[in-house]
């Protein structure tokens, strides 16, 4: 029987486990964990069978279903996929059983396992699936068990609004999902992922290809689809979030990607349009990022900014493809893929951090936190790392990916000028994303960890235990060594790049050989710096031997009595970027400007909403409701009426057809 | 031409008529009784059926079913529920003859328009059936009660019943058991949630469940 379907089945099964116990706690959690951890290790090992021999793991049974066959395989860009899944839900599902501890008894947490396996299994058969209609089923079972996540606190009102606006984004975006496939299937005239290959020209492609980077888009967070990302990720309990922005958002770029290997041959523009979504996207996504006051809705906005780097990257790929320059190809892919894998690490690292601050300190407002470092010592170190590589600083595996685009660019900057100027536009949004990006968690960094506590709930905050560490550890210590080891890993890579791009894996080789210099360089300075910071390490440590440490506030120069409201804000600290932007962000502030010598007490606020929902969606949404209103009448509530309704339905049909 | 089978099919048009201009649910339950005893041996009456064992007890079963237990669990729902006996029909009696003989008119050029394929044993057969199924319909529409809800549904059942032994003759039973299954199985239930509805808010009048509909009038009209 085949192994990858073990790990699936094992999770939906100590999922119903841990409901059918949900009256015990701790073992309806110990359940549902340790069902995730097992199956994660099944997979990861069935995976690495699937690697040594990929005949192994397809599987095809007909199905009672129409069009539907339960038809599954593993092939590398699915491979590349699962490797994040596995991994980033093992490590949340440890980190989950201690961060449920706080709610037992006050909710039902075994319900919250349940939807988190099924969520891990969807996600699984998603990749995995190879007929239309299983993908669909598997698509809807993970929209709708992450959707009962979202409302894990679904009795606070902002969780249930922003529930019910991740159900109706996530639903809009299947309805393309179908028409995709409908079209495909008429085209290819079965359901089965391995007789979809469309070589007709025409409008049919471009529709198809509409349609997917709508319906994928909507659920990777594409500008303006993302609109339910930022309500949706500060809902949901943090091991969740990590597991929906790290790996789920990712689902939808493996639908957009294998929707092009239906495609024989891409048109240019398509390559445009990902890469003009990407650099809106990110720019947008960091921006708003910026002017966050809540740390998991700025967390949230940061998805979608390296979101728009993987759109980037794999636009710059399709372009490649479709003009027939292998090198844009095969490094544009190259740098989207692997920085899918490398945000799965960062941002779980980040979500999970985040779930710490939030767990011990009970806020996640930053201006209240600060001088968490002291506190938490490992948290904020591993923290720091996450931040380093999000903000794509060498030698950690952010930068590596994104180097990878600059590099295709850099490339191409003397080709024809089309791509020229695409390539061009390509490195100067990555820099601007990367400054703003350092900007935003510097803030993050530095007013949460940095300085002195602003409020009494940071005043008691320590670590937490051995179960949420270690889990932060793990991924820290995953983004350092991808970072370094990033040489030997890329030419392994040339199978899953020959099975997207087309391309021959010779010619991969050869390019993919231009490319180590750099790399070589890159991981020789990492060690360098890594040897160095540790022998700094012991040093101090020697030097500090025998010695007593003194103490004193943090910003204690100078100021005659120190108090932690002098401190910067996060607000004020990004204060000159974010009135730079002010045209796009349009930040609401509340509150007055000192003008006297003595001034009263003052308070200052503000407040950014998301441009797209308020000026695009909210417009559509209100002529909606307003067209509803005009239908009120026929829902009257009087069950009489409602049979009448029905009656006269059908005799009305039984005469018509008399 | 039987003259037994048409001397039933009128004594259940008549029946239909009553149960629009009763008041009582009590005699409305009995009606409902009668009317399915009455429809369930019009197949013996026509002689359509070949008198084997199965069928005579599939016979019976449905008599049994429609005569005496049905109405029994209603009585007893009724009594348990201890409601006002009157059947509050939205519009008054008169009004639910009209629109009764109305059906019964509709029922007639409906069945005219249709085409049989094989002989009927009476030519009011059809029309009458529908004239039964459209009555329980009206019943459903226009009583405010729960239980009589459940009488209009037992109607609804009669007419098709009388429809499929029309029809179909002696393959109807096996559809007919099916159905009655189901039925059997919607008086239980309403028969509980009656007692429940009349427990928890003091009368069973399903005007009142509208306050149960989904669509709350936004705040600002």
């Amino acid at each position: 029987m085949n192994f990858m379907l073990f790990s699936p089945a094992l999770f939906i099964l100590s999922g119903l486990c841990a409901l059918l116990l949900h009256k015990y706690n701790k073992v309806s959690n110990c359940i549902g964990a340790f069902g995730v951890v097992t199956g994660c290790i099944a997979g990861l090992v069935s995976l690495f069978n699937a690697y040594t021999n990929p005949e192994s793991v397809a599987l095809s049974v007909p199905w009672s279903i129409p069009y539907g066959s339960f038809s599954i395989a593993i092939d590398a860009i699915g491979a590349i996929f699962l490797f994040p899944i596995f991994i980033l839900s093992a490590v949340c599902a440890v980190y989950g059983l201690e961060y449920l501890r706080h709610y037992y008894g006050k909710k039902n947490t075994a319900s919250a396992w349940f939807f988190f396996n099924l969520l891990i299994a969807s996600m699984i058969l998603v990749v995995i699936s190879r007929n239309a209609v299983l993908f669909l089923i598997a698509w809807e079972m993970m929209s709708i068990s992450s959707f009962f996540l979202v409302l894990f606190e679904g009795e606070k009102k902002e969780v249930a609004k922003a529930g019910l606006i991740y159900l109706i984004a996530t639903h809009i975006g299947t309805l393309f999902l179908l028409v995709m496939f409908v079209l495909l299937g008429n085209e290819a005239g079965s359901f089965d992922f391995n007789r979809y290959q469309i070589t007709a020209g025409g409008l049919l492609p471009s529709i198809i290809f509409i349609s997917a980077v709508i319906g994928f888009g909507t659920k990777a967070g594409f500008m303006p689809m993302h609109v339910w990302l930022p309500e949706a990720h500060p809902a949901a309990p943090s091991h969740v979030s990590a597991v929906m922005s790290g790996v789920m958002l990712k689902t939808g770029i493996y639908g957009l990607l294998r929707v092009i290997t239906f495609i024989e041959a891409p048109c240019a523009w398509w390559g445009y349009l990902l890469i003009g979504i990407g650099m809106i996207s990110g720019i947008l996504g960091v921006l708003f990022a910026l002017a966050q006051h809540d740390l998991k809705r700025l967390m949230a906005y940061s998805s979608i900014e390296n979101i728009g780097i993987i759109s980037m990257g794999i636009g710059l790929g399709i372009l490649g493809i479709s003009t027939q320059n292998p090198v844009l190809a095969i490094l544009g892919f190259a740098g989207g893929l692997l920085h899918i894998v490398n945000h799965a690490f960062f941002k779980g690292l980040l979500f999970l951090g985040a779930g710490v601050v939030l767990h011990q300190t009970g806020t996640k407002e930053i201006d209240v936190l600060g001088g968490l470092l002291k506190k938490m010592p490992v948290t904020g170190f591993c923290f720091l790392i996450g931040v380093a590589a999000i903000c794509g600083l060498p030698p950690l595996n952010g930068f590596i990916s994104e180097f990878l685009i600059y590099l295709a660019s850099f490339k191409n900057i003397l080709a024809e000028p089309s791509i020229a100027i695409v390539s061009l536009g390509c490195i100067a949004s990555l820099a601007l994303i990367g400054g703003l990006a350092v900007t935003c968690f510097t803030k993050v960094f530095g007013i949460i960890f940095s300085g002195e506590p602003r409020s009494s709930s940071c005043q008691n905050a320590h670590e937490p235990g051995m179960l949420m560490i270690v889990p932060l550890i793990i991924l820290a210590f995953a983004c350092v060594a991808i970072g370094i080891s990033f040489p030997f890993i890329l030419p392994k890579a040339d199978r899953l790049l020959a099975d997207i791009t087309g391309i021959s894996p010779d010619l991969i080789r050869t390019v993919l050989s231009g490319t180590m210099n750099p790399l070589i360089y890159i991981t020789t300075a990492g060690l360098l710096l890594y040897s160095g910071l540790f022998l700094f390490a012991v040093l101090r440590r020697m030097l500090l031997k025998g010695r007593t440490i003194d103490s004193v506030p943090t910003w204690d120069c100078g100021y005659a009595k120190p108090d932690p409201r002098m401190q910067y804000t996060a607000s004020s600290y990004v204060q000159p970027i974010v009135d730079f932007f002010k045209g796009i962000l349009r930040t609401q502030k509340h509150g007055c400007e000192l003008i006297e010598y003595f001034p009263d007490s003052s308070s200052f606020k503000t407040k950014t909403s998301d441009i797209f929902q308020e000026n695009l969606f909210a417009p559509i949404l209100a002529f909606i409701h307003r067209c509803a209103e005009s239908l009120k009448w026929f829902q009257h509530g009087k069950l009489q009426v409602y049979i009448l309704y029905i009656l006269f339905t059908l005799v009305a049909l039984f005469i018509w057809k008399l | 031409m039987n003259s037994w089978v048409d001397l039933n099919i009128i004594a259940i048009v008549l029946m239909n008529f009553m149960m629009l201009s009763s008041s009582r649910i009590r005699i409305c339950i009995r009606v409902v009784a009668i009317q399915g005893i009455l429809i369930g041996l019009m197949p013996l009456l026509a002689g359509v059926h070949s008198t084997t064992y199965a069928s005579l007890v599939s016979l019976s079963i449905s008599i049994a079913l429609k005569g005496i237990v049905f109405p029994y669990l209603l009585l007893r729902a009724l009594q348990k529920a201890d409601i006002r006996k009157e059947v509050e029909p939205i519009g008054g009696y008169p009004l639910s003859l009209l629109m009764g003989v109305i059906l019964f008119l509709v029922s007639c050029w409906l069945s005219s328009r249709l085409i049989y394929a094989k002989p009927l044993f009476s030519n009011l057969v059809v029309p009458v059936s529908f004239a039964t199924f459209f009555t329980g319909a009206l019943i459903i529409v226009s009583r405010t009660k729960a239980i009589t809800q459940v009488l209009g549904y037992l109607m609804m059942e009669n007419g098709i019943y009388l429809f499929g032994s029309a029809l179909l003759g002696g393959q109807s039973l096996l559809v007919e058991l099916a159905i009655l299954l189901d039925i059997f199985v919607a008086v239980f239930v309403m028969g509980i949630a009656i007692f429940h509805i009349s427990r928890e808010f003091d009368h069973i009048d399903t005007q009142n469940l509208t306050e149960l509909k989904d669509w709350v009038p936004s705040k600002q009209e």
